[in-house]
């Protein structure tokens, strides 16, 4: 009395059909990333190695290594994380926290929406007004970082925002009836509950920053210099740029150069990815519900 | 603030306090006088406004902004509505029990002091002073002897009785006068419920107690003082006994012999 009828048969053939569907879909989604890891790794790989990291380019950036660029790069993602960051966290603290609900918050949250849709080439000439003339910052790393900065700023903010609503509204109006104020309950309860998922949005989302080209090009990235910033106020090289610039608009560059370049750019933000998944996984063990 | 004035035997005062959310009237002209040391239920179907007056009591309404209130409401025979009425002070001797336990995500003993060191501000509280006050508070909740070795161990892995009995501990070292129960025993099991009115029941006398019920049964066996509302409204208030024995008004036999709610 158990058998299958002909409707179980013919549901689980649809069944079967739409798993084998969404199944290639995924596999076309990642398809393409092996591809481009497989390519880089693969054109790029043999070149690798400790001169190529730490040397500066030679011979009209046809030889040599990346440590410019590298560096550079280094310090543009850390400064804007330092610029973005603060700025970010408490921005999303007002709104999720702080926040009365009426139309006004409703403007700004949908503010920050759009913002995260503005091309980086429109951050970037923002950047030039704003922080290479008007603060007259010049062309340095402060105000590419600063552009980087305010490019990320909706994503950190949204990041934080969740972040923060993920933690129980039970744990705030508990804190609320004890007489704690807004910003006791966050000090004590909300922030140490979010940490985690902050500080693991924030990183993921301010790390892409380090492949940003735009934004950097015109205000604080340089075509080529040879010598390390000593400050936030000097010019310097980046990755994105350098790739840039040897696959396009230099003559003679050999083919393994650019790959090289990519790959260890695209290791860089998989390292910074890793580290802060780790760094999400080891808070989370410590969190107490 | 201003001199308590009349009636300040009277742990909670109420006079044409109406409410709205929004558009929608919320609770009409209650009035109320809640006796201190007393043990009030209320009771009446889902949406009567219970938990809203419940709610205004300690003003934690209006963080909704939409919420407007009129009328007054004294406690211990100020009107926690004025102006100069500091929320954090309304709220220390005011605690709250929550449907839900909600301890937070902290250890037992640091759910315990929570408040206290709130109320101390900078003041730094000792080792000795805190663990006396822990240990009070414990015992008076009948909790002690079961946490008394795990101290440090997270409360959320207490059972949800346990929780609760924590909620009710956490209040008391601030000294509230009064005590806000919003259905404090509708997520526990009949044991635990049964451990939770039993504690109730002690704290009678030292605090007032305001507690809002679905259970019938419970709030016939454990208050002394009843109040039935309907839509937003205050149908009858009286001794428990009488209004489950003899009630004055058809609407509160209908509810309590079960024909709605």
């Amino acid at each position: 009395m158990f058998e299958a009828s002909d409707l179980n048969n013919r549901n689980r053939k649809v069944e079967r059909l739409w798993g084998l569907l969404f199944l290639m879909m995924t596999i076309l989604l990642i398809l393409p990333v092996l591809a481009i890891l497989g390519v880089l790794i693969h054109e790029g790989g043999p070149i690798l190695s400790m001169d190529f990291l730490f040397t500066e380019p030679k011979d009209g950036m046809t030889a040599g290594g990346i440590f410019p660029a590298l560096v550079g790069t280094v310090w543009l993602v850390t400064v804007a994380l330092l610029a973005s960051v603060p700025v970010g966290v408490a921005a999303a603290l007002y709104l999720s926290e702080y926040a009365p609900d009426n139309w006004l918050t409703r403007v700004i949250n949908l503010a920050i929406i759009n913002l995260a849709g503005v091309p980086s080439i429109v951050h970037a000439l923002f950047g030039v007004g704003a922080f290479v003339l008007f603060f007259k910052f010049g062309t340095s790393i402060l105000a590419a970082s600063l552009t980087l900065a305010v490019m990320t700023l909706p994503v950190v903010i949204v990041a934080t925002r969740e972040s923060l609503q993920a933690v129980p509204q039970a744990f705030r109006e508990a804190c609320w009836n004890m007489g704690a104020t807004r910003w006791q309950t966050i000090r004590h309860v909300v922030l140490p509950n979010s940490v985690s998922g902050i500080l693991t949005g924030v990183i993921l989302e301010v790390s892409r920053t380090a492949g940003e080209t735009a934004p950097i090009m015109f205000t604080g990235a340089a075509f080529f210099l040879p010598f390390l910033p000593q400050s936030v106020f000097d010019q310097t090289m980046a990755m994105s740029l350098h790739l840039f610039v040897i696959s396009t608009q230099v003559p003679g560059v050999p083919e393994a150069l650019p790959y090289g370049v990519a790959l260890v750019l695209i290791c860089m933000v998989l390292a910074m990815n890793a580290i802060s998944i780790a760094f999400r996984t080891y808070l989370r063990g410590k969190k107490k519900w | 603030m201003d001199k308590p004035m009349q009636g300040a035997d009277l742990a909670i005062d109420t006079e044409k306090l109406n409410l709205w959310y929004g558009t929608f009237q919320a609770l009409y002209d209650i009035d109320l006088q809640i006796k201190q040391g007393m043990i009030t239920s209320m009771i009446g179907p889902s949406g009567c406004g219970k938990t809203t007056f419940l709610r205004s009591v300690n003003r934690i309404n209006e963080r909704l902004g939409y919420v407007r209130t009129t009328g007054s409401i004294r406690v211990l025979g100020y009107d926690i509505y004025q102006p100069e009425v500091e929320i954090a002070q309304v709220r220390k001797q005011i605690g709250m029990v929550f449907q839900r336990p909600n301890p937070l995500p902290l250890s037992i003993r640091e759910n315990v002091i929570f408040g206290y060191r709130l109320a101390q501000g900078n003041q730094k509280v000792g080792r000795k002073e805190r663990d006396n006050i822990v240990e009070k508070a414990l015992r008076e909740v009948l909790l002690w002897d079961t946490v008394k070795d795990r101290l440090d161990s997270r409360a959320i892995g207490l059972s949800l009785e346990e929780q609760q009995k924590l909620c009710i501990a956490r209040l008391l070292p601030v000294k509230p006068t009064v005590l806000l129960m919003d259905e404090p025993c509708s997520a526990l099991d009949p044991k635990g419920t049964e451990a939770v009115e039993e504690l109730i029941w002690e704290l009678r006398g030292e605090y007032t107690i305001l507690i809002v019920t679905h259970n019938m049964a419970q709030a016939r066996r454990a208050s002394e003082e009843c109040i039935f509302m309907l839509l937003g409204k205050v149908i009858e208030h009286g001794p428990t006994d009488d209004i489950f024995v003899t009630p004055e008004h058809r609407e509160t036999a209908d509810y309590i012999e079960g024909r709605y709610g």
